[in-house]
């Protein structure tokens, strides 16, 4: 390249990019396996021109200059080919002479993501690798005063419950007159949220089922699965497997011709009706499936033409007011099920979440109410959203549960929290963090790709083209020729052996502070943290 | 690790039993404290068995405006028992006033009334009293109730009843609870100790609750008055039970259920599971973790023993018909009861619950399943 070039705004070099291609000539064999498997085509086959220059002690020797071509990767340095960090070049290297190092400077790429007046969108997740939940530390440990508990040996009841409580008093009088009682599910305390098929790969989704199933009908462990929004194949809806399943019903209704048509065939209710009004990673904005995932396939079970976008809108557009959505959509989902499925909204986390518990209390048919943190993760949203909108979780919950022990109610309206469990790896401790500061059960969507399917997303910008449909791993694409690289036996496998560990860790953090005859909800004294100012925020101790 | 005795004799008798039992327990207790139970009372008591009676200590000061007070409502003292302690300081012991045991009459205004809203009376005349007395510090009442009487001090068992003189002949009853305290915080708040009373319903506990926050949040946001204090983790053994038995109307062989349920394989296999799944579903932030051995009488003075989930505390039941007792250890029960047939001691199971009704007769052996 010379040195006049045409030089404009969006002229980046290397050290501009938030991830540089290290490619190694020596090892490299050419064999063009980092090139072909790139899901941006970030690098390419290049021809480098390389002079050499002979100089010579000798006086009467003329120096002389020659030319040698060699071939070699290179990385593209437009937005549009961005290189994403996922090391997919690195893992089909056969010699390892390829792979993505993080520049550490500021992303200068950032002032130029918005070509066309586009603003940069992507999946996966907020990208900060902060967490409070991963500071708290459990400090209540039984010493001598009680006897610790063996997490191995002893027998432990830690399933939760979702659905509607009544008050004991009132329970009795029902069983005793034959009343409605609020349909109650026992479950597994770790549920895995809402990813909508679309959103997944048919084999991803198939994995997560398989795994599911075989948690339940193998294990006895009764762990359940949100659809997300996008409705569900039809032999799913018609087998038996759909009591492991809480159907989600949000904005665009997605895929809910198809479920409201199978209800006269379904063998089994599903576990639970869960109503999207919003999501932590992207609050107040609508699910978002990009025109590249919408095949043939997606568009018939959600019931939409092929190859379009699909934004939900940010509200259900058939209703004006909070009573409305608590009042009716509940109702309503209540009766299509015949009041035998537990019905409960999901929102994002919010300053204004109280409100919106305080009108569930009052609904007898709320089954409770699931919150979703800044720290969560989408398929597909404005990095604006990701990046600046939302509100965390422990506070969040932590008020949302004193409110109901302030109300009486803690027993009766379950609350389930999600955003940025295990985010950092630590998904037991900080389940059970959030179960202590006050929730009932735990939902997790990208650790559960992360480790069932190798999603290969962190905190630090790697990856994230969900919404694309490139998803190296096939996890997140609809292209045959990218999810045929997942299969879902191994997902399967794997959903299990998180599982089973994280049953194993759940009971090294509770044995220890003694509990075991049921799960440690609201259990706050277990909780301590080093920061002054979060501790009176929880209302948990201090401790240095 | 505290030690638990109580007894349910046909004849009354001298809580000094109690206190001998835990003397010869004292291994497994440290003397830092001692609480007394005394129900179905004999003595000057026999014959006022409907008369609220005040348990508590009071300084001068104290005594003074609790008289103001209790006119004020219109209780008549009936029968008063003051006891006031030796001179001779006992080390461990702390100075205090006196230590009073007054029966009333009611106001003539309550004569009228429902039993249950009597009950509620005296409950709220207690919480009142306590109120009064935490705020000037003179005054700290252990309870207010009929045929009952209720001592605690700081301090070892046998030397606090001697100091008191419990030996005395006007004290003796059928039913007594008594724990010998295992220090384990040198602060000790007198309303910390067990046994713990509310309308009637009584229980002690040697054990460390370790759900006892949620528990807490729950009793105290049923909005019933009574359920307060919270000084000790055990304090809500008492409540729930008040709570089974009182609020829900259930029999004392749900109280297990409550606290310790079964798991799901076998309520599946109950003659009861409907109900049981749902007891154990509603009443799901009543149940206890940790070790813990229960022992507790209920308004009609049937005496009661269970343990945890997980048997974790020792509890032996044995005696002979018109005497029987429950200890933490063998030799407790031995000092007591000496000419029993030691081979139809119980220990109760995890899934038992002890009873000896007022009866006296046997011992009854309540499986969860």
């Amino acid at each position: 390249m010379s040195s006049n070039i045409t030089i404009n705004p969006s002229s980046l070099n290397i050290n501009d990019l938030p991830w540089q291609i290290k490619w190694d000539k020596d090892r490299c064999t050419l064999c063009g396996q980092c090139t072909s498997i790139c899901p941006v085509q970030a690098i390419e086959l290049q021809v480098f021109r390389k002079r050499n220059i002979k100089t010579s002690i000798n006086p009467n020797e003329q120096n002389t200059t020659d030319y040698q071509t060699f071939y070699g990767i290179k990385q593209k340095k437009n937005i549009e080919n961005l290189c994403i960090g996922c090391s997919m070049c690195s893992m089909v290297c056969p010699n390892e002479a390829i792979y993505p190092l993080r520049n550490n400077d500021t992303d200068r790429f950032k002032f130029h993501a918005d070509k066309n007046g586009e603003p940069r969108k992507r999946g996966g997740r907020r990208n900060a690798s902060d967490s409070v939940l991963d500071r708290i530390k459990f400090i209540r440990i039984s010493m001598l005063t009680d006897p610790a508990l063996d997490a191995g040996r002893h027998e432990f009841e830690l399933n939760t419950l979702l659905g509607r409580v009544l008050p004991p008093e009132e329970n009795i009088k029902c069983l005793r007159k034959h009343g409605w009682i609020p349909p109650v599910r026992e479950i597994y305390p770790l549920i895995i949220g809402g990813m909508s098929f679309g959103a997944l790969s048919p084999t991803m989704w198939e994995g997560l089922q398989m795994g599911v199933a075989y948690l339940n009908e193998e294990l006895g462990m009764p762990v359940r699965i949100s659809t997300g929004e996008g409705g569900c194949p039809p032999r799913l809806l018609r087998s038996r497997f759909l009591k492991y399943v809480i159907l989600q019903i949000a904005s665009g209704y997605f895929g809910w011709d198809e479920i409201i048509h199978s209800i006269p065939h379904m063998k089994e209710d599903p576990c639970a009706i869960e109503i999207k009004y919003g999501q932590g990673a992207k609050p107040g904005d609508g699910g978002l499936l990009m025109w590249y995932k919408v095949n043939k396939l997606i568009a018939a079970i959600r019931g939409v033409p092929q190859g379009i976008s699909l934004p939900s809108p940010p509200t259900h557009q058939t209703q004006y007011s909070i009573e409305e959505s608590v009042a009716k959509m509940i109702l309503s989902m209540s009766m299509a099920f015949g009041f035998r499925v537990p019905v409960y909204p999901k929102i994002s986390a919010s300053s204004t979440s109280l409100a919106v518990l305080n009108n569930l209390a009052r609904n007898d048919f709320a089954a409770g109410l699931s919150i979703d943190g800044e720290d969560g993760g989408t398929g597909a949203a404005y990095a604006v959203s990701m990046d600046h909108m939302g509100h965390p979780i422990a506070s969040c919950i932590r008020d949302n549960y004193l409110n109901l022990v302030k109300l009486g109610k803690q027993n009766e309206i379950p609350l389930f929290a999600g955003g940025g469990v295990g985010k950092n790896g630590n998904l037991a401790a900080n389940a059970a963090a959030l179960i202590m500061l006050g929730a009932s059960g735990i939902q997790v969507g990208k650790y559960v790709m992360q480790s069932a399917a190798g999603c290969l997303g962190t905190e630090n910008d790697r990856c994230n083209v969900c919404n694309l449909g490139v998803c190296p791993k096939g996890i997140t694409s609809q292209d045959p020729r990218l999810y045929r690289r997942l299969d879902p036996e191994d997902v399967a496998q794997r959903i299990v052996d998180l599982f089973v560990s994280f049953d194993t860790e759940l009971k090294k953090i509770v044995a220890p502070l003694g509990r075991s005859t049921s799960l440690p909800i609201g259990m706050s004294d277990a909780l301590g943290i080093n920061d002054y100012n979060a501790a009176e925020r929880l209302k948990i101790r201090y401790v240095v | 690790m505290c030690r638990l005795f109580a007894l349910s004799s046909k004849e009354p008798v001298s809580p000094m039993a109690a206190i001998k039992a835990l003397d010869v327990m004292k291994e497994g207790h440290d003397g830092s404290g001692v609480g007394i139970l005394l129900r179905d009372l004999g003595g000057p008591f026999e014959n006022m068995k409907d008369a609220p009676i005040l348990s508590g200590i009071f300084s001068e000061q104290g005594m003074r405006r609790l008289d103001l007070f209790m006119m004020d409502q219109g209780f008549m003292t009936k029968y008063k028992m003051s006891i006031k302690p030796s001179k001779t300081e006992v080390p461990g012991v702390p100075k205090r006033g006196m230590y009073l045991i007054r029966a009333y009459e009611y106001p003539e205004t309550w004569e009228n009334l429902a039993k249950d809203e009597i009950e509620t009376r005296l409950m709220m005349t207690r919480l009142k009293i306590r109120e009064m007395g935490e705020e000037k510090k003179d005054m700290i009442v252990f309870s207010f109730w009929p045929d009952t009487i209720m001592i605690k001090e700081i301090g070892d068992p046998m030397l606090i009843a001697r100091y008191l003189g419990l030996d005395r002949d006007e004290l003796a009853a059928r039913v007594i609870m008594a724990q010998g305290r295992q220090n384990t915080n040198y602060a000790i708040n007198l309303y910390a100790c067990h046994p713990f009373l509310i309308q009637g319903f009584s229980t002690m506990t040697n054990g460390e609750n370790t759900a006892f926050i949620p528990i807490k949040d729950f009793l105290l946001s049923r909005n019933f008055p009574g359920y307060s204090g919270y000084q000790s983790d055990s304090e809500v053994f008492a409540h729930i039970l008040h709570y089974t038995m009182e609020i829900l109307g259930l029999g004392l062989d749900v109280y297990k259920h409550v606290i310790t349920p079964l798991q799901d394989k076998a309520i599946d296999k109950h003659p009861d599971s409907l109900f049981l799944k749902h007891l154990k579903t509603t009443c799901r932030q009543m149940i206890i973790d940790g070790p813990n051995c229960v022992i507790g009488t209920l308004p009609d003075n049937t005496l009661f023993m269970v343990q945890d989930r997980k048997k974790l505390r020792p509890g032996v039941v044995g005696g002979r018909p018109g005497m029987f007792a429950f200890s933490s250890e063998i030799c407790g029960l031995d000092a007591v009861i000496p000419d029993r047939d030691k081979t139809r001691d119980i220990q109760p199971m995890h899934l038992d619950t002890a009873i000896v009704s007022p009866d006296r007769q046997e011992v009854k052996i309540c499986r969860q399943t």
